[in-house]
């Protein structure tokens, strides 16, 4: 996995290539804390370049989200395939995040 | 290797030491034996492959408790019309009616908790051995097929 970080009107998105599981979990809640502890608020991860979310990488979103919350920012989830979108509904995880089909739609508004 | 009571086509095995990192090639590797099984695309790419990576994680995470020096033992077959996965470790079990169910309200935001429910949730059939070091997942399949090079169920 790797992830390419950018932004754009205060928002911080972070766009993630490849597979987030229990190997790898850790890089991206690193990068996110990093960019917590700067001072970004708003965050939107965008998964347009993933295959596979598995249930340790679900975590570190839970985790991450909660924090970011605790910090008065949000975190927005972007370009989720039907698999991600199919493990978001049967872990109810859908109702915890606000999913966008697009890093376009998830960046409008906020 | 222990002697395994019920009859599974041995076609696959891996000893696999515990390290996370090892996870995703390994499931990769298995997926590659199943190729056979193009018919059940979905049901091969998403349940299968979620059920194997969940269960090889936590053999490692919670069964071995990260310890390097413990294995993991993959059994693969297909039998009966099913593709089954038996995936133990060197640790000394849980009772897996203790874990809770995390989509109810009160553990939406947990962290963890998620592997089991995605197991049950995407395969036919999970179940332990006594000792609950042992899990096996069953993905029934609609007609027969092979592991790649390997005996017809």
């Amino acid at each position: 996995m790797s992830f390419e970080v950018s932004k754009s009107d205060g928002v911080t998105l972070i766009e993630v290539e490849g597979q987030l599981i229990v190997g790898n979990r850790q890089e991206l809640k690193q990068q996110v804390l990093e960019q917590l502890e700067d001072g970004d608020r708003k965050f939107v991860i965008d998964f347009a370049e993933t295959g596979y979310i598995d249930s340790s990488g679900l975590g570190v979103l839970v985790s991450l989200s909660k924090k970011i919350r605790e910090q008065g920012g949000e975190l927005r989830l972007s370009s989720l395939n039907e698999d991600l979108r199919t493990l978001f509904e049967l872990t109810k995880l859908d109702t915890l995040f606000r999913i966008a089909d697009d890093k376009e739609q998830a960046l409008e508004g906020f | 290797m222990i002697p395994l009571n019920d009859p599974l086509d041995r076609d696959l095995v891996l000893e696999i030491p515990t390290d996370i990192q090892s996870i995703e090639g390994a499931v990769d590797y298995v997926m590659s034996h199943c190729i056979s099984c193009v018919e059940q695309a979905r049901r091969l790419n998403l349940n299968f492959r979620v059920g194997l990576t969940e269960a090889l994680s936590n053999a490692m995470l919670y069964g071995n408790g990260r310890d390097p020096s413990k294995n993991v033992v993959v059994e693969v077959g297909v039998h009966e019309g099913a593709l089954r996965a038996k995936i133990r470790d060197q640790g000394v079990g849980f009772d897996p009616d203790t874990v809770p169910d995390p989509t109810l309200p009160e553990n939406l935001a947990r962290p963890c908790g998620r592997g089991l429910f995605l197991m049950r949730e995407l395969l036919d059939e999970v179940s332990y051995n006594e000792q609950g070091n042992e899990v096996t997942l069953v993905l029934r399949l609609d007609s027969a097929v092979t592991l790649e090079g390997g005996a017809q169920a």
